[in-house]
């Protein structure tokens, strides 16, 4: 067990290893109650979430959600979060570790937008991930909540009673997160490893996401870094509303950045974050997200290099130097390799 | 309750030693490849690396982490076990058995004298 956040989280609860498999190859759950959910209701939500945001909530639908960054005025990564838009309100779902940093900011500029910003500490959170994933919910729930499981879209929710049922995740695979009370969670998670769902602790969960070409907040991005850096331009919308961030984003989009690309590593050890990447013309970057990924069988990263990265690369392993080859990630979905060498 | 077999000498930093007529095996102990997770790399000495005790003398590196293996006598490195490098984890499987990592060639009889019996390795292990 390791203190995240405040909160005792297991690293993991068997074999490491074994779990990440569990959700390549049937299904896993994750007790993500951690994470923080923050709901903003209110005449204004809609044009202070415009604002807030770097994506913009008017290019979805009410029953869909956005993942997005929330920026500061230097274009800097305050947390990145999934925002789930409702009919007069929507949902946030942002990180533990930056929770009291996100709070403080929404507040801050909740000035001149008529909103109410309120924090759902008494929800917990299970992220139920793997190919078998939704099929095993289904069946445990029936009724109306089966049927939400079964048939959402990518990205889309739905909500009944206290519970919010969203088809999104952090590892590549399909799969369903489920907000519900704190008993109902504990009902739930009882019933899913009774029929074989593997309980899945932060480790996998870091392995999976990695080979899912998914950030994590603190490593991959953080305040000094855009979305331009950080492999999330998708993300940004620039479209002609002002959002926290956008001039700086625009400059830096004139002037060039770095990028954040994959790689894997064809000497030998294991790619960790830290570790220094040599290029064939003398420049330097950094890997900012390292391991090794159990379903390709070798070390993969995620690397914030100078613009223009192709090819191979030198990385700094215990003062030797490994090659490796530059990829666009994600290295892993639906439990094949999909990179793609650049 | 990880398994500390008696037969065996303990360095402090995590090494078991097993002397046979002068010759020393070495691996990591049960508790210490429970601690690292499932091993996922295994990097040896070369074969004829003269050692002090208390020398690096290899990594092994988890999916969490990497972690120095230091020689628990000084002498010659005279074998490595070259299974690792496609099956790291018959360190996790079998940590004094398949997983032994390399022998050396003792050259300080009295350094086998340095190290933990298991009851003080043990008494470690609980003041940890």
């Amino acid at each position: 067990m390791v203190d995240f956040g405040g909160w005792d989280m297991p690293i993991n609860y068997g074999s490491q290893i074994e779990e990440h498999h569990a959700v390549r190859q049937k299904a896993g759950v994750f007790d993500v109650s951690h994470m923080t959910v923050v709901e903003i209701a209110g005449a204004g939500a809609r044009d202070y979430l415009r604002h807030l945001l770097a994506n913009d909530v008017d290019r979805i639908d009410p029953g869909r959600a956005l993942y997005t960054g929330m920026l500061n005025d230097r274009g800097g990564i305050i947390d990145d979060l999934i925002v789930y838009k409702r009919d007069n309100s929507y949902r946030l779902v942002v990180n533990c570790a930056t929770r009291e940093t996100d709070l403080a900011w929404m507040e801050s500029h909740a000035g001149g937008f008529a909103v109410d910003i309120s924090e759902r500490a008494e929800l917990a959170m299970l992220a139920v991930q793997g190919p078998e994933a939704r099929n095993i919910v289904a069946g445990l729930l029936g009724g109306a909540r089966a049927d939400a499981v079964q048939s959402l879209k990518v990205f889309a929710f739905a909500e009944d009673g206290d519970w919010m049922i969203a088809r999104t995740g952090y590892t590549g695979e399909d799969g369903v997160e489920i907000m519900l009370p704190g008993p109902d969670a504990v009902k739930l998670w009882g019933q899913l490893l009774e029929v074989g769902v593997a309980p899945t602790g932060l480790g996998a969960r870091d392995t999976l996401r990695l080979e899912a070409g998914l950030n994590l907040y603190g490593n991959d991005m953080d305040q000094e870094i855009t979305p331009w850096e950080a492999n999330m331009g998708w993300t940004v919308e620039l479209n002609d509303r002002d959002f926290i961030g956008r001039q700086p984003l625009i400059n830096q989009q004139h002037n060039g950045h770095r990028e954040l690309v994959g790689l894997i590593l064809e000497g030998k050890g294991v790619l960790r974050a830290h570790q220094t990447v040599l290029m064939p013309n003398g420049e330097e970057g950094e890997i900012t997200s390292g391991t090794f990924s159990p379903t390709l069988g070798k070390s993969i990263a995620l690397a914030r290099l100078p613009a223009g990265a192709t090819g191979k690369v030198d990385v700094e392993i215990r003062n030797k130097r490994q090659p490796a080859q530059v990829v666009r990630p994600p290295f892993v979905r639906n439990g094949k390799a999909v990179y793609k060498e650049v | 309750m990880s398994e500390i077999p008696a037969e065996l000498r303990y360095a402090s930093s995590h090494e078991w030693a097993k002397n046979e007529d002068g010759t020393v095996t070495v691996g990591i102990t049960d508790h210490a490849q429970d601690a690292m997770g499932d091993l996922v790399y295994v990097e040896l000495p070369e074969v004829g690396l003269v050692v002090a005790a208390g020398d690096e003398a290899g990594v092994v590196e988890s999916v969490k982490a990497a972690s120095d293996i230091y020689a628990p006598v000084s002498g010659e490195v005279v074998e490595v076990n070259e299974a690792l490098e496609d099956e790291p984890e018959l360190v996790n499987n079998a940590p004094y058995e398949g997983g032994w990592l390399f022998k050396i060639k003792l050259s300080e009889e009295t350094d086998l004298d340095n190290l933990l019996t298991a009851d003080q390795y043990q008494a470690q292990i609980d003041s940890e």
